[in-house]
């Protein structure tokens, strides 16, 4: 929370600093993320996907990996969620959407445990080889919506599918949208399997102390490449409900980007997946908000980006927080410090 | 930082601490310790894991400042606030851990942080011209322009030794240096060792390995808990003496034998254990029975370290229900690859495991815990126990998949909270309750959760590999009484210890181990200490000790 308050109080110099209203470029950007319906659900679609781009960062680090692979992941889920979301014709919503859902899930899963089983049986540093998972997600897809899955229709040249049927879109009820819905569920779905079940011990064992688990009988390349499978479920779900959701199909080059906010939110939330929501509410509605803030106050938009690198730079480095507050060191305090570098050199 | 020639003004003293003391906490790591270093001389000093060897060492280097006490380097009495100044005054240093920049070439590596320079660059010919005069001088052979990480552990050795002496080091540390090496390797570098005392360097030189001690020492300091417990030289002494020496005093035959004058803080409470429990019960006398059946069964068991060493060598044991088998020997010796590839942890390369009349060969640690094996690891904050999780977690660590703990995928917390709360009650758990991590428990606490967990199961065999490693007093006592009781419920016990007095204490049958074989299986009740040091020292059962091993 003190990395949030900074943030914001050091974007607002930067506001007044160019001669801005600090108050009115804030209140404009509140309400357009939640002054009324239509900015509310704008807030809880941006969310949606960096919801679950956090969770499938935070759920990999619970094993200790570093996932940087979610935008590859929420790529081929987005793709192939579309690519069965008009496809398919003349099946039942209750059939035709929990399947295209099931099919991006899929591919983001099988995306990340390539990674995953990679990093199992040869070594292969998950970092590198998700990041390079990435170009290739990026390529597979481009190519996807320009060649065999292109609209024909008219004198669409764009790189971009069919719409999706209208049995696998994902309704939107008032101002929320059922994504979203889905979002919420998905992380306290994370939150359980990792504290409530065998499972989550195991996953939770790899990360904290490999060594010990590999004692306690657990098989630490198996948790690894499920882990990794997990992540890329979570990523590909968003992916896929960008689609079916809120752009109706899918297009080269529109997704660019989300899944890296996933390392942010993720962050942000100190890997904890429950923290993983408010954490992606609160840069879903600053981007949210922007375009109206801009429009009132004259403050260009960029000046979210600038605030969000200030709160993710307070929360990896929380001596500066601590100086800045004055605060004391507790040495009886749960040391709460991210080990960033967990993953790295193992 | 120019490589000058070592003869100046010749000291008679090149380094000396005079009653260093250095305590961390509660610990007294060093206790009135005195050793003196002369030019051209080999300075061992020996002892057992924690006996205060690294900390002197650190002291004279400058890493630590002692409590107490007096370094003198080069007949000068020295205040070392920081290694540069132990550096400064011609004291270098050989890390266990080499401090190498792995991609570089050898001759970057020495001359990194004191280069020759030219306009502000590198002089590369010049700095490549004297570590091949170096190299030369000392007949320390190293290609110059390969890069560190293409040589193999031996060479790289060689270019840290090139590193002190490039700067201009008349004495040089070895902490553990032969520890990383095959024994071609080892003999090389007490070669190179004995090459560079002929130019006048000393060599302190930290070892627990008695043959290198002998072969190559002109003076031999022995610490045991903190304290200097002899200085000899090899003529005076033989292999079997210093193992004594190294693992405590000479003691008496019968129950009482830890109260023949043992000193440090190892010796008054055991005393009183071993006039509880007076050494070998009646039913315990029983365990040679071959009535009792063979729960743990050992043949031809072979395991490779970490390098790829052979450690373990067709190694044959059987362990009984209701007797404890201890392994004695010097540190290093395959006890650390045996328990591991019993337990699973490493891979067999040959032979047989059988636990209770099973196959356990190559089995998985879970399957080996599922047979019905309670496993006290050696290193607790590596293997046994996950620091940050929760006590209650850790007292379900290795069992947490299990009824009633677990039942459908799902944990149960009301099972695993409750089954800690008898853990840490029946075991004497310290803790202000069962949700705190692990991490804030004393050491003896960590080990007493530890072994409440791996008691808590029904276990027909128990594998304590140095239960009581690094813990006070109280907590030793309890954990022996532990694994008596143990014994006595029928269990069959396997103890791997590096503390003789432990194994002698706790154990119904001893076996020796050295060189990854069992070289012999004594009776505790009638063995003599000097027999099994000589043992542990690699003689043959039978010789005499005057020359053994080497």
């Amino acid at each position: 929370m003190a990395s949030v308050v900074l943030g914001l109080l050091l974007g607002a110099v930067l506001i007044a600093v160019q001669g801005h209203s600090v108050s009115s470029a804030y209140s404009a950007l509140v309400l357009g993320g939640a002054g009324d319906a239509d900015a509310l659900l704008r807030t809880l679609q941006k969310a949606t996907p960096l919801v679950f781009g956090g969770l499938a960062v935070a759920f990999a680090f619970k094993a200790g990996l570093f996932n940087i692979g979610g935008q590859g992941q929420l790529l081929v889920g987005a793709a192939f969620a579309a690519g069965v979301g008009f496809g398919l014709e003349g099946v039942p919503l209750v059939v035709h959407l929990p399947l295209a859902l099931l099919v991006g899930a899929a591919a983001g899963a099988a995306w990340g445990a390539i990674a995953g089983v990679l990093k199992a049986t040869s070594g292969a540093h998950e970092v590198i080889v998700t990041i390079m998972l990435n170009f290739v997600a990026g390529n597979l897809t481009d190519w996807l919506a320009a060649n065999p899955w292109q609209d024909r229709s008219g004198s669409n040249i764009i790189a971009r599918t069919p719409l999706v049927q209208p049995s696998a879109e994902i309704p939107t009820w008032g101002w929320l949208p059922a994504g979203f819905v889905l979002a919420v569920i998905a992380a306290f779905a994370c939150w359980f399997i990792l504290e409530r079940t065998t499972y989550g011990f195991e996953v939770r064992s790899v990360g904290a102390n490999r060594h010990a688990a590999r004692y306690a009988g657990i098989s630490v390349g198996c948790i690894m490449a499920s882990t990794m499978a997990v992540a890329g479920l979570l990523a590909g779900l968003g992916g896929a409900i960008e689609s079916l959701g809120v752009d109706g199909r899918f297009e080269a080059g529109v997704n660019v980007g989300l899944g890296f906010e996933g390392i942010t939110i993720a962050l942000l939330a100190r890997t904890n997946p429950i923290a993983v929501i408010p954490a992606g509410l609160l840069v879903g509605l600053m981007e949210a908000g922007a375009a109206k803030m801009q429009f009132e106050s004259g403050v260009a938009p960029e000046i979210i980006d600038v605030i969000q690198a200030l709160i993710l730079l307070f929360v990896a480095a929380p001596l500066i927080v601590r100086w800045l507050l004055r605060l004391r060191d507790r040495p009886d305090a749960p040391d709460r410090r991210l080990t960033l570098g967990a993953g790295w050199g193992r | 930082m120019v490589a000058t020639a070592v003869s100046q003004a010749e000291p008679e003293v090149l380094l000396a601490g005079h009653g260093i003391t250095k305590c961390f906490g509660p610990v007294v790591a060093n206790d009135d310790v005195s050793v003196e270093l002369r030019p051209g001389r080999i300075l061992a000093l020996l002892g057992e894991n924690g006996a205060g060897k690294s900390t002197l060492v650190n002291v004279l280097f400058g890493l630590h400042r002692p409590d107490a006490g007096q370094v003198v380097i080069a007949d000068e009495n020295v205040e070392l606030s920081s290694p540069h100044d132990a550096i400064a005054r011609g004291v270098g240093m050989v890390h266990q851990h080499f401090q190498l920049v792995p991609p570089m070439s050898v001759v970057r590596n020495i001359v990194l942080g004191a280069e020759p320079r030219k306009l502000g660059m590198i002089d590369v010919t010049q700095a490549r011209r004297r570590v091949l005069e170096l190299a030369d001088r000392f007949g320390l052979h190293v290609d110059p322009d390969a890069a560190v990480e293409d040589l193999p552990v031996g060479a790289q050795q060689r270019v840290e030794i090139l590193k002190a002496l490039y700067r201009d080091a008349r004495v040089l540390i070895a902490d553990e240096p032969t520890a990383v090496l095959t024994p071609q390797e080892t003999d090389h570098l007490l070669d190179v060792l004995r090459g560079l005392t002929a130019q006048g360097v000393g060599i302190v030189f930290i070892t627990h390995k008695l043959r290198e001690v002998m072969a190559a020492a002109d003076d031999i300091v022995v610490l045991r808990e903190g304290k200097v417990v002899g200085t000899t030289t090899p003529a005076q002494t033989s292999e079997a003496a210093l193992a004594e020496l190294m693992v405590g005093r000479a003691v008496d035959l019968h129950g009482d034998r830890f109260e023949s004058g043992a000193t440090g803080v190892g010796s008054a409470a055991p005393a009183e254990i071993a006039a509880d429990d007076a050494a070998p019960t009646s039913e315990a006398m029983a365990a040679d029975d071959p009535e009792r059946p063979v729960v743990l069964d050992i043949a031809g068991l072979c395991a490779d370290d970490d390098r790829g060493q052979r450690a373990v060598d067709e190694l044959s044991l059987e362990v009984r229900a209701g007797e404890i088998v201890g392994v004695a020997g010097v540190e290093g010796n395959g006890q650390r690859e045996l328990v591991e590839a019993i337990t699973g942890l490493r891979h067999a390369t040959a032979g047989t495991v059988s636990i209770s009349d099973r196959d356990a060969s190559g089995a998985r640690p879970r399957q080996v815990t599922v047979i019905g094996v309670g496993h006290i690891p050696e290193d607790r904050a590596k293997h046994g126990l996950i620091g940050s999780y929760s006590v209650a977690d850790n007292s379900v660590l290795n069992r947490y998949f299990k009824r009633p703990f677990a039942a459908g995928g799902m944990l149960r917390r009301d099972r695993i909270d409750s089954h800690a709360r008898d853990v840490v009650a029946t075991f004497d758990v310290r803790t202000p309750d069962v949700e705190s991590p692990a991490d804030s428990l004393s050491g003896g606490n960590k080990q007493k959760l530890i072994v409440g967990r791996e008691f808590s199961d029904e276990i027909d065999l128990l594998i304590a590999a140095q239960p009581t490693r690094g813990i006070d007093i109280g907590a030793i006592e309890f954990i022996w009484h532990r694994i008596r009781e143990r014994r006595d419920g029928g269990t069959a016990v396997l103890l791997v210890s590096a503390e003789l007095d432990e194994v002698l204490a706790l154990s119904d049958r001893v076996v020796v181990m050295y060189e990854g074989r069992i070289v012999a299986t004594v009776d505790p009740r009638t063995a003599t200490r000097e027999e099994i040091g000589l043992l542990m020292a690699g003689a043959a059962p039978g010789t005499e000790c005057s020359v053994a091993g080497g």
